[in-house]
Order: structure tokens, then C-alpha cells, then sequence
């Protein structure tokens, strides 16, 4: 059963109508309804193709926020091999809100760190929505810091609303531990890439993202702030949420621009979930491509380059 | 023909040039109801004289409360792409950004200036709230990085006042670009061997705690100070339970081993200076009140922003 976004309710009719139909059919022997449901399948796919054509940055945080996008998880099973989690801050506990570890990627051994919503009710729950306590940061800040003592390449995969707003995680230094992951990220002598897979929230997204080579995802956001919480404090109402999404500039191609995102990575027709195995060798064949940039870069440079990246970001606006 | 046209030098601010703020003026402090007068108020750095309540202090007179005998060089900051996003939420930001300007008199969220105190050379940033709630943007991240070249170059410590109520929302993904640049600021002081120390002051929230006022070698806290990542009314909404006691201010922060030190305003000078001094290894400072250093240009014609009201809310 697919889960459709609200924009996308008169595509569920029309595919629904197919499904409908084949069903049907299997019962009935004596009906042919081969036509008819290609026929609608065909509308189907029009009707896709032009509510994707131009998705509006509001539609577009919805789609990178869809419950069956391929997560953290999906793209680690499926583009890294000997996948080792490793697991801990060494001071308070495990936050499965981020997952990383040691993996092979193109059988070269890299640290692969991410954010990991969860893909049904328990995993949500357990995985924080992807929302990291500081634990989480400091996990991340470890396995750079080995990462970059055992010389190898760091790949973040980026997903997650924002850092968790808790009451404990407040009381242990959310802000200290995000400072301290970016502060991590810029001092790493080793390759670091990142992918923008669904939603780049604020400084929970910016603890991973500060990398020498960011892509995002062609649907995916990243943002200062929700389009709904930017509503709520400049237009006084929540419900301005379009308006917002809008004026932040969310989306990747915005942010490709601005010079905050090096290269967007296309996504199959109707977003990232309707073709799970597609996305996945387009993401992996842009982290392939943005490691072999830097595999000749000296540590210094790798620095230097990275810390001269993000100071040039912003000084020419949009430029339009 | 004045000689003194064509020749550029520092903007020099000194307490002699500040334009005289009438006596009969009185203002209520918020914590105790005690009506205080403007001349006591001030001469206490906007601390209440009855209660102790810190009340905000404009970059301006905290640097002549800092600097020796008041006297501070700015530092000049790289102005960035104005409105780089064309924003508009209900009103332009350019409007949004004029009305802060006339309201403070200054031109952007944060001070940068350079001068002496306690005798020991020092470049100090001072963010700024009352200009659109302190919000980090491209210019506030130009001045962080500005102050920390500036404190490289002169081999000179860099302290920073915080306060901010996050990131600056009109310039979208560029203000939360300003935690790396800012960062990357703090990196290059470090490398330098030079010494960064973070006051923080009510409030310091959102992005900007989670970037360059958590890295200090010292951080050091104004009383009560709201210092957070997550606003305290964020957090009740999300887990809907009441809040403790002074949660997320500068005390509660010290128990939980977040700061060094919670530090009255009218302490943290001399506090400041004896740090700094050893951090820098040098002899200790002399204690007591010292002259003002001689002053022996100033400007001919005030600075455009010291003709408005510097008033603060
Ligand atoms: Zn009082």
C-alpha cells in the first residue's frame, strides 16, 4: 500500500482505479481489463510526471519527509559492504538516532556515519525520528576522530528534522556536542562527503554536512529552520508553511546556487521511493565520484580546502 | 581646507564623545520594580544597584565600561551581499533591517573593536540583541571571522560576547552556513596559540550556541543568562512535562559542567584581565582603577550612529 503525499491524492485515485481493476479481474476470468488499466496506468504516470515536473519547495519538504524514502539504513545495506556498526559516546550511553561504523565502500574501508529516522511505528521510536541527542553527536565526533587517525575517508549520510529538543539533551550539551562534531568535521585530515538523502534540519544536519563535498538529493532540504517554525515566528501562523519553504530557499537546487550544495543527484519520476534501487546506484555513484576528487589531496589540503569552502559560501547571494 | 579630510586613520570612540544622556531619566528595573536612576544605572553597567538583575547592555557601553578609560578602536568588517535571498516574509528584510538599524543606531548584530584593558591588549566581538534579536547572519559571521584575523594579526586574545536569539531566518541556509565559517574563525585562533574566551549573556540560544560560543578555552557566563540550543517552550512542547527551576540558565548550565564560571558583569573586567594574563603568560595585572590612556587624536565629526538614540529595549 503506498503512502501518498496530500498533493499526490489524485494520482492515488487514478492508481487505485488500476488496482482496483486487476483485482478484479484475477476473480473474474471471463473480464478483460488489460486496456483499461493500462490505459489508466498511463494517465497515472502523465499525472506523475507533471506533479514532479515543478514541485514547489513546500512539496518538495514534503517528499524528502516521506515515510517510504529510502533512510540511512537502506543505503548502507546497500552500498557498503562489512558494514561494522560501533556503538557509544564512551560517556552516557548509545543514541541510535545516528548509525556509522566501519564499511567497505567500493571495497576500499571508509567510516560511514548517519542519521537514521526509522521505517515503521517501533523503529521510529527507537531510532528518536532521527533525532539526535548529544550522544549522537559525540558518536560521530569518535568515529571522525578515528576516521582520521586510521586515514580514512568519513561519508555522512544526512537525514534528520533537527537535533532532539529534550530536556536531558539540553542538561548534557546539545549545543556543545553539535559545535564540537562541525569543529570535528573541519579538522579531519582525511576525505569528507556528504549526502543530503531527505532533510538537512539546522544545526543538527550542519554537525555532518561540513564537508568538502556536499550533494544533495534532487527533493531533499536543508534548511535553518522548518518552513513551519519559520511560519510560526514571521508570519505568526503556522499554517504559512508554503510561504516559508518558499522564502528559506530549501531546495537543492536553490542551495546549488548559493553554493552550499556541490552537485544534486537526480531522483527517479515521483521522488526517491518509487524507485528505491535506482536511487541508490545514483547516490552511490555520486559518493564514488566525490571521493575520487579528493583521493589525491594531501591532508593539509583536504583541510584547507574544506575550511576555504565554507568561508567563500554566501559571498555572492543567489546572484540572480 | 582641512589637512584632515584626505587622511583615513581608526575611528576612535572614546566616553568623551558620547553625547551626554539627560540626568532626570529613570528606568524601571524588570526583576525588582525599583525605579533606577539612569546616571546610578548606567555607572553599574545596566546591573540593578537593589537586586542584582543584569539587565542588556548595548556593545557600545559595554565597551566603554571594558576598554581603559572607555577607549576602543573598531575593527573593520567585510559587508556582505545585502538581502542575499531576496527575502520577504510579511515585510521586506530590508525594511526589517532599517528598523533595526534606526532603532539601535548600529549597522549589523555585531561590534567588533580592538583596544586595551587592564593594559592587556585584546580584540573583542560583542553581539548585539536588541538588532533583530542579536541573529547570526553573513555579517555577524564576517565579524567573528574579522575579529579572529584581526586577533592573529596583533597576536592579541579574542573575547566574545554572545547573545542571540539563533540564526538570522531571512538569510536562510547562509545563516546556518555561519556555524562552519564561524567555527573555522575559532580553528584559526586555536592554530595561533591565542587564547578565546566566551562570555555568554542573556539570552544565547539556537545556532549561535551551537557553534562559536560553546568553543572558548573559558566560557564564562553573566548570572541567569538563558543559554540553550532548544528554547525552553520548544522543549515543553515536545516532551510535555514541566520544566525544573532554572533550567537552561548560566547557574544551572555551571552545575551540569557546561560553563567555567558564572560571573557578575561588574566583576568580569578584572576577571577577564587575570585570565587572559595567564593564559598569555604575562606578569600579573595591577590591580585598581587605572587612567584612561591618552587620547590624543579625535574625530572631528561624530560617527553618523552616535547621532541617533542608542537606545536599547
Ligand atoms: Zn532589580
Amino acid at each position: 500500500m503506498t503512502n501518498y503525499l496530500d498533493f499526490e491524492k489524485p494520482l492515488a485515485e487514478i492508481e487505485g482505479k488500476a488496482e482496483e481493476l486487476r483485482a478484479l479481474a484475477q476473480q473474474n476470468e471471463e473480464m478483460d481489463v488489460a486496456d483499461e488499466a493500462a490505459a489508466l496506468d498511463r494517465k497515472a504516470s502523465e499525472l506523475l510526471e507533471e506533479l514532479y515536473k515543478e514541485l514547489t519547495p513546500w512539496r518538495k519538504c514534503q517528499v524528502a519527509r516521506h515515510p517510504e524514502r529510502p533512510h540511512c539504513r537502506d543505503y548502507i545495506n546497500e552500498l557498503f559492504t562489512d558494514y561494522t556498526p560501533l556503538a557509544g559516546d564512551r560517556n552516557f550511553a548509545d543514541d541510535i538516532a545516528v548509525m556509522g561504523g566501519l564499511a567497505r565502500f567500493n571495497d576500499k574501508p571508509v567510516v560511514v556515519i548517519g542519521q537514521e529516522k526509522g521505517h515503521d511505528t517501533k523503529s521510529r521510536i527507537s531510532h528518536n525520528f532521527g533525532m539526535a541527542r548529544p550522544e549522537g553527536y559525540r558518536k560521530a565526533v569518535r568515529l571522525m576522530e578515528m576516521a582520521d587517525r586510521f586515514g580514512l575517508p568519513v561519508v555522512t549520510l544526512v537525514d534528520t528534522a533537527g537535533a532532539y529538543p529534550g530536556k536531558g539533551a539540553e542538561e548534557r550539551g546539545q549545543s556543545e556536542a553539535i559545535a564540537r562534531s562541525t569543529e570535528m568535521c573541519l579538522q579531519i585530515g582525511v576525505p569528507l562527503v556528504s549526502v543530503i538523502i531527505g532533510e538537512g534540519g539546522s544545526g543538527g544536519a550542519v554537525a555532518f554536512a561540513t564537508a568538502n563535498r556536499v550533494a544533495m538529493l534532487e527533493h531533499s532540504v536543508y534548511s535553518v529552520i522548518s518552513p513551519e517554525g519559520c511560519a510560526s515566528i514571521l508570519w505568526k501562523d503556522s499554517t504559512k508553511m508554503r510561504e516559508a519553504a518558499e522564502a528559506l530557499r530549501v531546495t537543492a537546487q536553490d542551495l546549488e546556487l548559493l553554493g552550499v550544495a556541490d552537485r544534486v543527484i537526480s531522483e527517479p519520476m515521483g521522488g526517491a521511493h518509487r524507485d528505491r534501487q535506482a536511487t541508490m546506484q545514483s547516490v552511490g555513484s555520486a559518493i564514488g565520484s566525490m571521493l575520487s576528487e579528493l583521493e589525491e589531496m594531501s591532508k593539509a589540503d583536504l583541510v584547507a580546502n574544506r575550511r576555504q569552502k565554507f568561508l567563500n559560501i554566501g559571498s555572492k547571494g543567489l546572484a540572480a | 581646507m582641512n589637512w584632515i579630510t584626505n587622511y583615513v586613520r581608526p575611528r576612535i570612540n572614546s566616553i568623551f564623545s558620547r553625547r551626554e544622556v539627560p540626568d532626570n531619566l529613570w528606568t524601571k528595573c524588570d526583576e525588582c520594580g525599583t525605579m533606577l536612576f539612569h546616571r546610578e544605572l548606567k555607572g553599574n553597567q545596566n546591573v540593578c544597584t537593589q537586586c542584582d538583575h543584569h539587565m542588556s547592555i548595548s556593545p557600545r557601553d559595554r565597551f566603554e565600561a571594558l576598554f581603559d578609560g572607555g577607549v576602543f578602536v573598531e575593527v573593520e568588517v567585510p559587508e556582505p551581499v545585502a538581502d542575499p535571498l531576496q527575502f520577504r516574509d510579511q515585510k521586506k528584510y530590508p525594511e526589517r533591517m532599517k528598523a533595526a538599524q534606526k532603532k539601535t543606531g548600529e549597522k549589523e548584530a555585531m561590534l567588533v573593536a580592538e583596544g586595551d584593558i587592564g593594559r592587556t591588549p585584546i580584540v573583542v566581538a560583542c553581539q548585539d540583541f536588541s538588532f533583530m534579536g542579536g541573529s547570526m547572519g553573513m555579517y555577524v559571521g564576517n565579524a567573528i571571522i574579522a575579529a579572529a584575523e584581526r586577533a592573529i594579526k596583533l597576536k592579541r586574545p579574542l573575547v566574545l560576547f554572545s547573545a542571540a536569539g539563533g540564526a538570522r531566518m531571512q538569510e536562510g541556509i547562509l545563516s546556518l552556513m555561519q556555524m562552519p565559517r564561524t567555527t573555522v574563525a575559532v580553528q584559526m585562533l586555536k592554530e595561533a596559540g591565542l587564547p578565546y574566551i566566551v562570555v555568554l549573556t542573556h539570552p544565547t540560544t539556537g545556532g549561535v550556541t551551537a557553534s562559536y560560543a560553546m568553543l572558548g578555552d573559558v566560557q564564562i557566563s553573566e548570572p541567569n543568562a538563558l543559554i540553550c540550543f532548544a528554547g525552553p517552550r520548544v522543549i515543553q512542547q515536545t516532551i510535555g512535562e514541566k520544566l525544573p527551576e532554572g533550567f537552561q540558565r548560566a547557574e544551572y548550565l555551571l552545575d551540569h559542567g557546561m560553563l567555567d564560571r558564572v560571573t557578575k558583569r561588574t566583576e568580569l573586567k578584572g576577571e577577564l584581565v587575570s585570565i587572559i594574563r595567564m593564559l598569555m603568560g604575562m606578569s600579573p595585572a595591577v590591580a585598581g582603577d587605572l587612567p584612561a590612556p591618552e587620547v590624543t587624536v579625535d574625530s572631528p565629526e561624530a560617527p553618523e550612529n552616535e547621532s541617533q538614540d542608542a537606545k536599547s529595549d
